[in-house]
């Protein structure tokens, strides 16, 4: 029998020029496989956009399009909106990256979700703004050091906590929200399935290790999705018509020291022990938040 | 009941609501902003009683009416928009980004002045502020012109995929009454022929292509190129469509019998006056009407109205002023720290077209935020234009 993991996606070919190792492309591997091919996306500017449309190149086998930074959203609403009206049931799926979600695009998502359209939005959570070099973004995490939160004398990087943008998809009511990271490829492909299935609007946050942003090994993206996971600071987690229905924190929910991940990613070289101490405390509050 | 394609009496935006009605655009999606209201409102209203089945978007933001009717079009389907003043300045990075798309998105400007300080009423401040972003921009001087633009906005944009924007002053033209003839749908599709792009240039699962992709260095000069001389050749094609446009609307019984008082006009300009001029008065939009009446007295001063501001119609023009002495370009605009906008497109054209070393080319800039420009105001522009004073003068209050 053949491993599906290993199996080339034929919705994302290679010839992208991404970094190596790149996380964010695990992550959009594992989605292409989750998505048929009635299908159209459209993309926020980032570096998946950059990295896989250099004219006269695509990496795309889907219809496929960017417009801006920021109206990935509403451009998706438009595509519906049309399709509609050729009484098509072409699924719209719309990618963007924290930036592109969290910041810039949160009024047009909003706008998007309120209107119930059929629209799958998916965000890689590079934690930064990567394409740009490196800068914070509302995902960015407690004390990462970015370009534009750098760590120094007087300062241990970022002092804002990450925006809950699951939370603010809940608001919206939507009938579908997950997150899950680049760590578990079968997870994304699985909750890709099953947003799919939904009538309505729905999520999918993925956290997608960024080789230069946080500063690690090019082989590192999968284990550090997977730290994120076991330190319990990014679980993986599904709600469905707003009840929490999956998380990976569960009774037997052993999780390993936030030092653990930290460790390993130079955007945390920085902090001390008292330091390290104040995002096990933020590990901890998610354990007993989303524990099921 | 509407009647078809005869004259009736109504009001600016529900002229425009009901042509586009019978347009059938897909998709339609827009933000509220005075004075583009009433033309939202009459196609919202249409839709909830029936009469029209498009999609219409309510979007949270100019952003995202522009961005949707973006994604509409680049799914194949035909769109429209309507903004005015900061919601056009709101649209501005989609504006640029639907030129350079291609895609032929149609959208109303009710134009408007733009913030600080804050006013609503009529100037070409907004439209001048997305001058350079790659559509083609309609000015309207009346009803009857407004809503024949619309219909000939189509046909170019569809033809060309090149993005056209109708511009109608602000509560002048929107929200005043006036004789005009709607042509009914079926008058309309004899010109304007159900919308199908080519396969392979729009989002579809059958046949997949990539839109909006990265151009490096090597690449993004020949596409703003290819961008600019579609344009420069969109000029002949306006010509044509709008001989095409009257023709048809003859034969239906959908033109408007009115007095032809223009000695030329070709869609681009058209021409009031004398053929030998010693002045000419050169303008856009409804004040037209104004200077119109104002110059029936004066035997040696023509008029010409520019009705296709982008692409600049510099030949035409040329023809036009060549016998003149005396140019003054009355605006309602101002690029600031510098002087209007149409001024500075007509000295560059006397530079190149090198008609006259000693013309005397002037720049009232006028009706700003809404001020009234009187038959008094015109006069003394007039008078003024021969004198060898300054290029640029406010007119304000006489
Ligand atoms: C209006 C606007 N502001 C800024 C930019 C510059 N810019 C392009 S991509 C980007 C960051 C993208 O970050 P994110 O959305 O997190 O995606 P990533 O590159 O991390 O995948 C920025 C700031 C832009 N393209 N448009």
């Amino acid at each position: 029998m053949q491993n599906n993991k290993t199996l080339p996606s034929k919705f994302i070919f290679p010839g992208h020029n991404a970094c190596a190792g790149c996380g964010q492309l695990v992550a959009v591997q594992a989605v292409m496989r989750g998505l048929n091919s009635d299908t159209i996306i459209s993309n926020a500017t980032g570096c998946l956009e950059v990295t896989s449309t250099s004219y006269p190149q695509s990496a795309w086998g889907l219809p496929w399009i960017h417009s801006l930074f920021e109206n990935a959203s509403a451009v998706a609403s438009g595509i519906s909106a049309a399709l509609k009206q050729k009484k098509k049931k072409t699924k719209v799926v719309v990618q963007g990256g924290d930036g592109g979600t969290y910041d810039i695009g949160i009024g047009l998502i909003s706008g998007m979700w309120e209107r119930e359209e059929n629209i799958l939005y998916i965000c890689y959570d590079t934690e930064a703004y990567s394409n740009t070099g490196i800068q914070a973004s509302g995902a960015t995490p407690y004390d990462a050091s970015t370009t534009t939160t750098p760590a120094g004398l007087k300062s241990t990087g970022s002092q804002q906590v990450k925006k809950d943008m699951l939370a603010i998809a809940l608001a919206h009511g939507l009938k579908y929200a997950a997150q899950s990271t680049a760590g578990y490829p079968d997870d994304i492909t699985n909750k890709i399935k099953k947003a799919l299935a939904v009538d309505g609007p729905s999520y999918l946050q993925i956290l997608s290790p960024c080789i230069p942003g946080w500063k690690m090994r090019t082989d590192g993206a999968v284990l550090m999705g997977k730290l994120a996971v076991t330190t319990g600071l990014y679980p993986l987690l599904e709600y469905t018509n707003g009840q929490l229905t999956s998380s990976s924190i569960t009774d037997s929910f052993r999780p390993q020291t936030v030092n653990e991940y930290l460790k390993l990613q130079g955007r945390f070289k920085h902090l001390k022990a008292k330091d390290i101490k104040e995002i096990q405390k933020l590990a901890n509050q998610n354990i007993e938040k989303y524990k099921l | 009941m509407i009647s078809k394609n005869k004259k009736q009496i109504l009001e600016g935006s529900n002229a425009i609501a009901l042509t586009i009605k019978n347009i059938a655009p897909a998709v339609v999606s827009a933000f509220p902003i005075t004075p583009q209201t009433h033309i939202v409102e009459d196609l919202a209203k249409m839709k909830a009683d029936g009469l029209a089945s498009f999609e219409y978007i309510r979007a949270e933001s100019e952003f995202a009416a522009a961005s949707i009717v973006l994604g509409a079009s680049a799914t194949g389907v035909r769109v429209y928009s309507a903004t005015s003043s900061q919601g056009l300045l709101l649209m501005t990075e989609v504006v640029f980004n639907i030129a350079g798309m291609r895609l032929p998105v149609v959208m109303t400007v009710a134009n408007r002045s733009v913030s600080a300080p804050i006013n609503i009423w009529n100037d070409h401040g907004d439209a001048m502020a997305v001058r350079d972003a790659g559509w083609i921009k309609f000015f309207a001087s009346n009803h009857q012109e407004s809503v024949n633009q619309h219909i000939l906005a189509y046909k170019i944009a569809e033809k060309l995929q090149l993005p056209v924007m109708i511009n109608v002053d602000g509560f002048i033209l929107t929200h005043s009454y006036e004789p005009v003839i709607i042509p009914d749908d079926k008058t309309i599709k004899k010109y304007l022929p159900v919308y199908q792009p080519p396969t392979g240039t729009y989002l579809d699962p059958k046949n997949p292509v990539t839109l909006g992709a990265f151009f490096g260095p090597n690449n993004y000069l020949e596409t703003r190129q290819m961008l600019h001389e579609d344009l420069m050749s969109s000029l002949e094609i306006i010509k044509e469509e709008y001989k095409l446009l009257n023709k048809t609307l003859a034969n239906q019984g959908a033109n408007h019998q009115r007095q032809k008082l223009s000695r030329i006009d070709n869609g681009l300009i058209e021409y009031y006056g004398p053929q030998k001029p010693k002045t000419i008065l050169i303008a856009m939009g409804s004040v037209i009407g104004t200077i119109l009446e104002t110059i029936k007295n004066f035997k040696d001063v023509g008029l010409l109205k520019i009705k296709v501001y982008r692409p600049f119609p510099a030949e035409e023009i040329v023809k036009i002023i060549k016998p003149a002495q005396n140019i003054a370009v009355l605006e309602k605009a101002i690029s600031l720290g510098q002087s209007g906008p149409l001024y500075a497109d007509l000295a560059a054209t006397v530079m190149a077209s090198k008609i006259k070393k000693n013309l005397n080319l002037k720049n009232y800039i006028v009706g700003l935020g809404g001020r009234d420009i009187t038959q008094k105001m015109i006069k003394e522009i007039i008078k003024d234009a021969p004198q060898k004073n300054n290029y640029l003068k406010f007119i304000g209050k006489i």
